[in-house]
């Protein structure tokens, strides 16, 4: 019994939690994808190095308010420091949107042309990021490390194996859970998000039902705007801060948005989950689940790890892969808030 | 005679850079009545109700409601004022609710709306009970419901349809057909394009042949109905 | 001025640069910038020959080109006799067995009947081969990468000459591009961008991790060369001997014959390869793809059969791609996984597409030269106009410090608005299709 419970422990430990804690970061990158999806009905490939941008004005913030002495308590001062990384990244994506993507939109050109417009954008915001605050990692996490501790989980259970909750961890999911939440009552329950909806839905019968595209767009494109600083931020406090790699987060937000349904965002949010957690169990090695569960005769000698953690984004590509050979509309249909 | 409510007055036109499609086509409607365009496959039945509503160029002649010129209006500047339009496909936002559906289509107005969606309620009752419902999950007829409820959502002086019976079911029409003349007692001008020429034609006051883009017979409902010329080429005998 | 003065005069400027780069800075720096044009111009007439003839994205091009750097080492390298024995045809069996679980997977997803019975089977299948493949394969890795591992630590390749290894290169891209198109083409054109993005991660991915194949970070150097050794031309009197008659120093004049060597090489496989493509542009195979490309609705309504059409030319320009590859990880006679970046192997070859001309061959082999002598040179601009915008600076002012430092990132931001500009106001880029 106590070795069951012990397994459960270093289960919840290095699978739950950290997958519960990745999959609502690229849930969150995911809804931004599906939003411009949706309504701009392009694939954004600037959107990774969007979320880098947004990280970088709050970690710059951050630094400010930290030689302000300014500080959060126990929390990271990262969350006092996002709203103005939001406003700078709307700012920068609605000015993007002015000066490159609407005279395509005027055009009517076709998605593919958006897409490799988005490319160019994505090279701009990826030499401004490095220009500005440099190519390597920064760590910009302060306050209380731990809501749990191992020690004090031991202590508290009397078990072998220790749990922690790191409060990198417990902010992500909370404020996943709000941003969410608030999302999708402004797009269920104000006009704009429902004229967003509509807009999405059905593009000719919203010009003739008198909504108007161009303020469709820059809602969309503030919130886009506040999802992937929010994404960012909460990935960066999680783990660190590299441009390159939120660059590389590209391939799974895209795998958890197809999964899911591109332009869907209930499907973006359970797409994020189910490349979160495949890529946690299939990355993790299961030796010491294993040896608690099964008799001590039959313990593995090796780590019973499926694939080695730099092969993480092959676990995204073959979900990927597997979805659009079965079922390339996703798991939920696509193509519309 | 005094001009009618709605006139597309000989008009000439087609899309874009193209070539005519209509020739000094005439299209008119009274207050409160129903005037049906009817014609063989690409006659330019629906251009000419597009014409009229502004989604082609008119290089020809003049659209007029009420006695004022919009000629020049753009599609949603008609809607403003007061005219409603229903496509023939894509009508309804599929992902909506009925509710939803009914409140983009008074998205342009700013007062209080509610006594209109019940007036809504009030001629398709079975929308009152799938309000909640995805539009998209309903049938062909109830689809068409919502579509037309939408349109009446600004409260329009003139609702346009576009071959509103495609694809429905012979009952389902019929029972349309009966909507849309509840829609007309009320007040509200009707024009609309059909495939199905000899019914609409029975509830036409006033019913337009076009053949090739250009005016072939005009005349009441009934006219229409007993010209023997009209019977013959387009109703089949 | 007609299309074709233009497309000389812009020949011209791009001979005018590089010949300029000589005269100012160095003739080696002139001779890199030729063979990296060289070998530039290749990649974008393949990804021209998806993008601009049959309007296909490839946004991993990175990683087509890198399997052609693998072929390289796996076909030139020597062997490692006391790899293979550790552990040489474990490894073999390992793959044969990898292979085996992939067909007998694909066939109990395609043959089993569909329903629970598919969906249990095939998770069965693809579990027990999983496992049966890493049984066999992990030991036999194991050993190969302890044997010596500071100097080899893998298997080595066949010890074939070089040159081999671009056609194989090329045949590397071209499966993979295979399994690519399988999946992705006939859907909607942005799954095809993703997939390949995908895919070029992952073939990096296993270039750093795979040490058996390829020594991974530890990189594989000393690859052999089609071309002399510039220390064997320096030890050759006759050579010295005609180096100092064009009064050269040896030294110089040795690099200089050597990267000539390659510019010959590689100016032999473009003109071969831009002979080819003409031939099929201009061949009915090459209207349709056209036709295709504008109008595909058409085009499947006249019954041509586009998706098979898509795969065939995604392979073809997949090849190219990887034996420009090949050719370059020979010219740089090593193997270094770390060094592929996306910026620089895939973004960049697309600015040269789209500034060169999609659709055009000539364009984009314009594209290819042009845009590439920019990513060298506009390094040095940059950090010189740095220079003159921080002098009013202080000394030990941060910012200056900073901005000095950064001033490498200038060139990504510049090719970025290069790119955007070009798309709005010359979409059809440089030399447009005709």
């Amino acid at each position: 019994m106590m070795d069951i419970l012990n397994a459960l422990v270093v289960l919840a430990n290095f699978v739950m939690i950290p997958a519960v804690a990745y999959g609502s970061q690229l849930a969150l990158g995911a809804l931004g994808v599906t939003l411009v999806y949706g309504v701009l009905r392009f694939s954004n490939f600037a959107h990774g190095d969007t979320m880098a941008f947004g990280t970088m004005v709050v970690i710059l913030v951050t630094w400010w308010f930290q030689s302000m002495g300014i500080s959060f308590g126990p929390l990271p001062t990262a969350l006092l420091a996002l709203p103005f990384g939001i406003a700078a990244t709307a700012v920068l994506v609605i000015g993007s949107d002015r000066m490159v993507y609407r005279f395509y939109r005027q055009t009517k050109s076709e998605p593919v042309v958006f897409l490799i417009v988005s490319l160019g954008v994505m090279f701009v915001l990826n030499g401004l990021v490095r220009f500005i605050i440099g190519p390597n990692d920064q760590s910009f996490s302060d306050g209380e490390r731990f809501i749990i501790k191992v020690g004090d989980f031991k202590k508290m259970t009397g078990l072998d194996e220790g749990l922690a909750i790191k409060t990198t961890q417990g902010i992500t999911v909370v404020t996943a859970i709000v941003v969410v939440a608030a999302l999708f009552w402004f797009l269920n329950k104000t006009r704009t998000g429902k004229s967003m909806r509509a807009f999405s839905d059905n593009e000719d019968l919203a010009l003739l039902s008198g909504i108007n595209p161009e303020r469709v767009v820059f809602y969309t494109w503030l919130i886009v705007a506040a999802l992937a600083t929010i994404a960012g931020t909460l990935y960066g406090l999680d783990k660190s801060f590299k441009p390159f790699v939120y660059f590389q987060l590209l391939l799974p937000i895209f795998a958890a948005a197809i999964v899911g349904g591109l332009g869907n965002p209930l499907g973006a949010i359970a797409g994020g989950f189910v490349i979160a957690f495949s890529e946690v169990t299939i990355t993790y090695a299961w030796k010491k689940v294993i040896t608690y569960v099964v008799p001590e005769t039959w313990a593995p000698d090796g780590l019973v790890q499926l694939l080695s953690t730099e092969y993480k984004f092959a676990v995204s590509f073959m979900i990927l892969v597997i979805v659009l050979l079965i079922k390339p509309t996703g798991l939920f249909k696509g193509k519309s808030l | 005679m005094s001009e009618p409510f709605l006139i597309g007055d000989c008009m000439t036109g087609g899309y874009g850079k193209g070539p005519d499609i209509l020739h000094d086509c005439t299209i008119a409607v009274e207050k409160g009545e129903i005037a049906v365009i009817v014609g063989p496959n690409g006659a330019g039945k629906s251009t000419a109700m597009k014409a009229v509503f502004g989604m082609l160029d008119v290089r020809q002649g003049a659209v007029r409601l009420d006695g004022k010129d919009i000629t020049k209006l753009s599609p949603q500047d008609r809607v403003l004022q007061g005219m409603g339009f229903v496509p023939q496909t894509h009508n309804i936002f599929a992902s909506m609710t009925v509710e939803e559906n009914l409140e983009m289509g008074a998205y342009i107005r700013t007062d209080d709306f509610s006594q209109t969606m019940e007036q809504v309620y009030d001629l398709f009752p079975i929308l009152r009970e799938k309000r909640n419902q995805a539009a998209g999950e309903l049938s062909g007829g109830q689809r068409q419901q919502v579509a037309v409820g939408r349109a009446l959502m600004t409260k329009p002086t003139v609702l346009m349809l576009d071959e509103p019976t495609a694809g429905v079911s012979p009952i389902v029409m019929d029972e349309l057909f009966d909507r849309i003349i509840e829609v007309a007692r009320t007040g509200i001008s009707i024009l609309m394009v059909e495939q199905n020429a000899r019914q609409a034609l029975e509830i036409a006051d006033k019913g337009y042949v076009l053949v090739q883009g250009a005016n072939a017979y005009t005349g009441t409902g009934k006219e229409l109905l007993a010209d023997a010329e009209v019977r013959k080429s387009f109703l089949g005998g | 001025m007609s299309d074709t003065q233009k497309t000389y005069a812009l020949f011209a400027l791009v001979a005018v640069l590089i010949l300029g780069t000589g005269f100012v800075q160095s003739w080696n720096t002139a001779l890199f910038i030729l063979n990296m044009g060289l070998i530039s111009a290749i990649m974008s007439l393949g990804v021209n020959l998806q993008w601009g003839i049959a309007g296909l994205l490839n946004v991993g091009i990175m990683g087509f080109v890198a399997l052609g750097g693998l072929a390289t080492v796996l076909v030139s390298m020597e062997p490692v006799p006391d790899a293979w024995e550790a552990g040489g045809p474990r490894i073999l069996m390992g793959l044969a067995v990898g292979t085996i679980s992939i067909v007998a997977l694909v066939l109990s997803y395609t043959k089993l009947p569909k329903g629970w019975v598919r969906a249990i089977g095939t998770i069965v299948v693809a579990v027990i081969g999983f496992y049966v493949t890493r049984s066999v394969l992990d030991p036999a890795v194991q050993a190969v990468e302890g044997v010596n591992p500071a100097l080899t630590g893998y298997l080595g390749g066949l010890g074939l000459p070089v040159l081999i290894s671009w056609p194989v290169g090329g045949l590397f891209a071209a499966a993979a591009a295979w399994v690519i198109g399988k999946t992705a083409l006939g859907l909607r054109s942005d799954y095809l961008a993703i997939a390949t993005l995908g895919i070029s991660e992952i073939i990096i991915a296993v270039l750093k991790n795979e040490d058996w194949m390829t020594r991974g970070v530890k990189n594989v150097i000393g690859i052999p060369r089609p071309v002399p050794y510039e220390v064997d031309l320096q030890a050759d009197p006759s050579f010295v001997e005609r180096a100092t008659s064009f009064g050269l120093d040896p030294m110089t004049a040795s690099t200089i014959y050597v990267k000539l060597g390659y510019a010959v090489l590689f100016a032999i496989v473009l003109i071969v390869l831009l002979w080819l493509s003409q031939m099929a542009l201009k061949s009915p195979w090459g209207r349709m793809m056209r036709a295709i490309r504008d109008n595909e609705t058409a085009a499947r309504a006249m019954g041509k059969n586009v998706t098979a059409r898509h795969l065939q030319v995604f392979i073809l320009g997949s090849a190219i791609c990887g034996i420009a590859g090949a050719m370059m990880t020979t010219m740089d006679s090593q193997l270094t996984p770390s060094s592929y970046q996306p910026l620089r192997f895939t973004f960049l070859i697309w600015v040269m597409v789209i500034v060169g001309g999609s659709g055009n061959n000539l364009g984009s082999i314009l594209g290819g030269f042009l845009v590439w002598f920019l990513w060298v040179q506009v390094e040095p601009l940059g950090a010189a106009l740095m220079d003159i915008i921080t002098s009013p600076m202080a000394e030990d002012s941060a910012l200056r410090d900073h901005l000095v430092k950064s001033a490498a990132y200038m060139r990504l931001l510049t090719m970025g608005i290069f790119l955007l500009v070009m798309l709005r106001f010359s979409p059809k880029g440089l030399i447009p299709e005709k």
